[in-house]
């Protein structure tokens, strides 16, 4: 997966959870949740949606780099 | 028009679902309501024929307004039908003991669709509608009907399209997706909730544009409710800091077991918690009406949950002292998704019999909530987070919570109050109890 693919798909993910959510407002070092105002239950749909997506297991260890946009990124276009 | 909520004084009816001469039962749904925080679909709670649709759609009436006539109401069984016409004030309110509406249900426009396929036997969740917008039609239902008895298996109505589940094709309608191009990726090539979210087109709004008139009118109807609240319920609070460290523990050794979706958060241990003290203090759990205190034998745990946009909605969780913590936290996921993106029912608006916020996850230590009149009590969770913690001449660092009661002193004290956190407390500390 390429990093623009990789964006798409977490729009793709966030869209139903937060639909006036925008990725680029995210500015570097700061989590979704805080950005987009996610709580646990939106961060844990999005992570569903990822999995479910990706055929990934992502267990809960990873959340803390799944929670930014760039972890996020680099998580979904590393081989795993 | 049912009162969906004590801030509710007028709703509009923007759909009926059934027309004279239908025969209803006690939980069909029966009309789409428009409120200022929300839609709602309003359940009927009794059993009979609708005579006359008195409002017409797009009108706005005071709740209270008799939106229809049901006649020969059946519930009572041997009982003689009643000659005369009576108003259907049974569809205004949902009483606090009504039995929990199954969530997800197939398209289907008519009662007495549902009614046929329950009559044939036919499983209406199998069955794909032909009708607009793939609504499952009378049609439809007799030939599943014939279908099933030749092939003397349940019609899975595979051999046009793959399988989906009937959340997935409520969702689908809800968002405007069309089904028959979404890739199913779940069992047998089934099509699930995310692919149907994965389909929905980019430029089309998943959520209707919510008016600014209609954000300020929300504002203002819990703006009102609020002032009421603060001016006749004399609120005192209450707060205390529970050790979450033998929760976080289980909660992380249940969650590696787990695949993704079946994960749980600690919001639904924090709740089933609630549910479970509440049970246990009575006084915590009801309505005060006209000076008089009536406990509710249930308890239907209201969620606060924002809107995004502006505004905060509270829809209940029925019976939450006796769903497993998987129940409880598919009940959340889903009642987060629909008052966002979706339509709640009237029976989740009306009836919570206490409150719970967790505003914590935007990072604040503590809320203090306002009481929904006529409930009793609101109890609030803060942010988990790690703080020092001293016990037994022990200095450690502990995941906590602080965990807050705003309860109404006509009903409660604070020796009750401090019991009810106590008794959250004490189950928090054993999770695999709850």
């Amino acid at each position: 997966m390429t990093s623009d693919e990789a964006r798409d798909l977490m729009r793709s993910v966030l869209r139903p959870i937060a639909p006036e959510a925008n990725l680029d407002d995210v500015v570097e070092g700061e989590t979704m949740q805080e950005a987009l105002d996610l709580d646990s239950i939106d961060f844990l749909q999005f992570v569903t949606g990822l999995a479910e997506a990706t055929g990934l297991a992502m267990p809960e260890r990873d959340y803390a780099q799944l929670s930014t946009v760039e972890g996020c990124v680099q998580y979904l276009t590393s081989p795993h | 028009m049912p009162s969906l909520g004590a801030d509710m004084d007028a709703g509009t009816v923007t759909h009926w679902l059934v027309k004279p001469g239908d025969e209803v039962h006690r939980g069909d749904i029966v009309a789409v309501v428009q409120t200022d925080k929300s839609d709602i679909e309003v359940e009927i709670f009794e059993n009979g024929t609708i005579d006359e649709l008195i409002v017409p759609e797009g009108e706005r009436v005071p709740v209270g307004a008799v939106l229809a006539r049901v006649r020969g109401v059946t519930s009572a069984g041997a009982r003689p039908r009643e000659p005369e016409p009576r108003p259907a004030a049974a569809v205004a309110v949902a009483p606090p003991t009504s039995p929990p509406t199954p969530i997800h249900h197939a398209l289907v426009e008519s009662p007495l669709v549902r009614h046929l396929a329950e009559h044939l036997g036919v499983d209406i969740a199998t069955v794909s509608g032909s009708g607009l917008g793939g609504v499952v039609t009378r049609a439809d239902v007799e030939h599943a009907a014939k279908a099933g008895a030749d092939r003397a298996v349940p019609p899975s109505g595979a051999a046009r399209r793959p399988p989906s589940s009937p959340y997935a094709r409520r969702l689908a309608h809800e968002l405007g997706v069309d089904l028959d191009a979404v890739s199913g990726t779940g069992p047998g090539g089934s099509v699930v909730e995310q692919d149907v979210r994965r389909a929905i087109p980019a430029a089309v709004p998943t959520q209707r544009p919510t008016s600014e008139d209609r954000q300020h009118a929300m504002q203002r109807t819990i703006g009102a409710l609020m002032a009421r609240s603060k001016r006749e319920v004399p609120h005192y609070y209450l707060d205390t800091t529970i050790d979450l460290s033998a929760a976080a523990a289980w909660l992380e050794r249940t969650n590696l077991e787990r695949p993704v979706a079946q994960r749980l958060v600690m919001a639904a241990l924090l709740f089933k918690a609630t549910a479970r003290a509440v049970a246990r203090v009575p006084e915590m759990n009801g309505f005060y009406v006209d000076g008089t205190f009536t406990p509710s034998e249930s308890v239907h745990l209201g969620i606060a949950i924002s809107q995004r946009a502006g505004g905060l909605i509270a829809p209940a969780i029925h019976d939450a002292e006796q769903q497993s913590l998987d129940e409880m936290m598919n009940r959340v996921k889903d009642l987060v998704m629909r008052a966002r993106t979706g339509v709640l029912r009237s029976s989740e608006m009306s009836d919570p019999t206490i409150t719970v916020t967790s505003l914590g996850d935007l990072g604040v230590d503590s809320v203090l909530g306002v009481i929904y009149p006529p409930q009793v009590a609101m109890v609030g969770f803060g942010r988990v987070r790690e703080r020092p913690w001293a016990q037994a001449g022990q200095l450690d660092v502990r995941p906590c919570v602080v965990a807050t009661l705003s309860g109404d002193h006509r009903v409660s004290d604070g020796m009750r109050g401090s019991h009810f956190l106590t008794e959250i407390d004490h189950l928090l500390q054993e999770p695999e109890k709850l």
